[in-house]
């Protein structure tokens, strides 16, 4: 994932200077983001043992609220976050991708684990979907069998760089005429069909790790 | 309790040239004659064998196979192993659905992946696979999808 330093146009000098004095000064961005990155809601969903480790995650020894990503929401309609945790069936894929069509923008996705990535060890198995990326856009990549709830923090991290990283104005979510519909895979003859979206995923490609 | 070679051998009394052989210690029942031994295995009060844990279809590439695993929850005894196997083209075995309830699902599964026709199932619909799946996946001989293939074809 290529994020850019958050880059402000106030002088970091100055800034500090004031903030001394008791001053603080900011950009619309930088507040804007920094509220956006300090509210990531969930949706509250698993599909396999990487969940146990994200419930892990967001009990008490973890504590995933921390980072402002605690309130898991049980509609997908106040989610800002996706994390795909455990084996995508193909049984299942449809579903994901809908949840995830029915998501307000801005939405981030995160794959936890080795099969929402890849299909894991379950690769060569005829009922499982090898990697959530064939059909939506994902911006972190979370490796491990299950990672660590250490792992998704930090890759929650990433996410909030990343966030922190866009500019309002040039946000595709506020451009005109946006339409971000991932279309649903139906269930063909011998698998799902099509197997991949051309638009977000080629075969073959090397996926960046980010973690 | 009775052993299992004990049951083949009243097995064998009470259908004599029926073709009931044994395999270690699992009884192999001609599927012709499985309908009549299930019942006699149930109800006779001698075994009771009331519970069927489980019902496993297998690919032997020859023949396809059915497993059934037996307990007596009356007389706490078991396990007893049933052997039926069928042809590979026309698959097709009696189910025991009617006689144990908790074959329904099981035969289901077996039906989805191994694709056995149960004779008699209520209902005999695909329980893991979609319905438009076309294939029996756990059989050897499945070919499995390409998943990236160009997207329009099959």
């Amino acid at each position: 994932m290529e994020t850019a330093a958050n880059t402000s146009e106030i002088d970091q000098g100055l800034k500090s200077e004031l903030q001394k004095k008791g001053i603080v000064v900011t950009a619309i961005q930088d507040l804007y983001n920094w509220g956006r990155r300090s509210s990531i809601w969930p949706l509250q969903f698993g599909l396999a043992c990487c969940a146990i480790e994200m419930i892990a995650t967001a009990c008490a020894r973890y504590d995933m609220d921390r980072f402002g990503a605690g309130l898991f929401r049980a509609s997908p309609r106040q989610a800002d976050l996706m994390i795909v945790a455990g084996t995508v069936t193909k049984k299942m894929a449809p579903q994901v991708v809908r949840l995830y069509n029915q998501m307000p923008e801005p939405k981030y996705c995160i794959t936890m684990g080795a099969c929402s990535i890849s299909g894991g060890p379950f690769k060569d198995g005829y009922n499982v979907l090898r990697g959530i990326d064939r059909y939506i856009p994902v911006d972190v990549h979370l490796p491990g069998c299950p990672p660590r709830p250490e792992a998704l923090l930090h890759g929650l991290m990433k996410l909030q760089e990343k966030i922190d990283s866009q500019v309002i104005e040039k946000t595709e979510w506020y451009q005109k005429g946006l339409k971000r519909e991932f279309p649903v895979p139906e269930f063909g003859p011998n698998g799902l069909n099509p197997p991949y979206n051309p638009e977000v995923f080629t075969p073959g490609q090397q996926r960046p790790i980010t973690v | 309790m009775k052993s299992p070679e004990d049951i083949y051998h009243d097995l064998e009394a009470k259908f004599p040239g029926a073709g009931i052989t044994r395999e270690g210690n699992a009884i192999v029942v001609p599927k012709e004659k499985w309908a009549e031994t299930a019942v006699f295995l149930k109800e006779n009060p001698e075994y009771a064998l009331d519970y069927l844990s489980c019902v496993t279809g297998v690919d032997y590439k020859e023949y396809l196979e059915c497993v059934y695993h037996l307990y007596s929850l009356q007389k706490k005894t078991g396990l007893v192993t049933i052997k039926v196997r069928t042809d590979r083209q026309k698959s097709e075995l009696p189910s025991v659905t009617p006689i144990w309830r908790s074959a329904e699902f099981q035969e289901r599964e077996a039906y989805d992946l191994v694709g056995i026709h149960f004779q008699g199932h209520p209902d005999l619909r695909r329980i893991l696979m979609w319905d438009g799946f076309q294939h029996h996946p756990l059989r050897k001989d499945y070919v499995q999808e390409n998943q990236d293939r160009p997207p329009g074809e099959f």
